[in-house]
């Protein structure tokens, strides 16, 4: 279980190209981690479908792979 | 998904204005996310039911898929997903959600 920094910040930049992406492990168990993400795909958008979007670039290892990732998204 | 579980979930969002699905209970949370969750909603002196997810794997699962979001704890008052718990957070921390649950 658990998910390499590097990995989880490659995946989201497959799916969303031009985020600024400041991600942190939070136990250094590669299983709790904190990330802020700024993109303009997140203008005009509710906090909920940013999440989702972001959740989907995590191709389901969200929840499962992954346990827990704190989100922040920010509007560029 | 099940239609069974769909209308378990259904059910529970139709009888409880505010409703959290969490891991553990109110009283004993078994996850950091689901007590910040509950820690916020005591805080607003709301009174929520809980779901414990951890007791009923067909709900833990379902409710995923019901509210398309991954994860563990899930919001929602008067019917509506509001969020997990870093949305739940920052709308307490900016007044939404006091808002939300004054309006009837």
């Amino acid at each position: 279980m658990g998910l390499k920094l590097e990995e989880i910040k490659s995946l989201i930049k497959k799916s969303i190209p031009d985020a600024e992406i400041t991600i942190q492990d939070l136990a250094g168990d590669e299983n709790h981690y904190s990330a802020t993400i700024k993109s303009k795909i997140f203008v005009g958008k509710s906090r909920i479908e940013q999440h989702k979007l972001v959740y989907k670039a995590l191709n389901g290892k969200m929840g499962n792979e992954l346990h827990a990732l704190a989100l922040n998204t920010i509007e560029s | 998904m099940n239609e069974l579980i769909k209308k378990k979930i259904d059910d529970l969002i139709e009888k409880n204005k505010v409703c959290l699905f969490m891991k553990g209970t109110p009283d004993v949370p078994q996850c950091g996310f689901s007590l910040a969750v509950s820690n916020v909603l005591k805080h607003l002196k709301v009174s929520f039911k809980g779901i414990n997810v951890l007791e009923d794997n067909e709900i833990r699962e379902g409710i995923k898929e019901f509210s398309d979001w991954p994860t563990i704890p899930q919001l929602y008052i008067n019917k509506k997903f509001i969020g997990g718990s870093d949305i739940v957070k920052e709308m307490f921390e900016k007044g939404e959600l006091q808002k939300i649950l004054d309006a009837k």
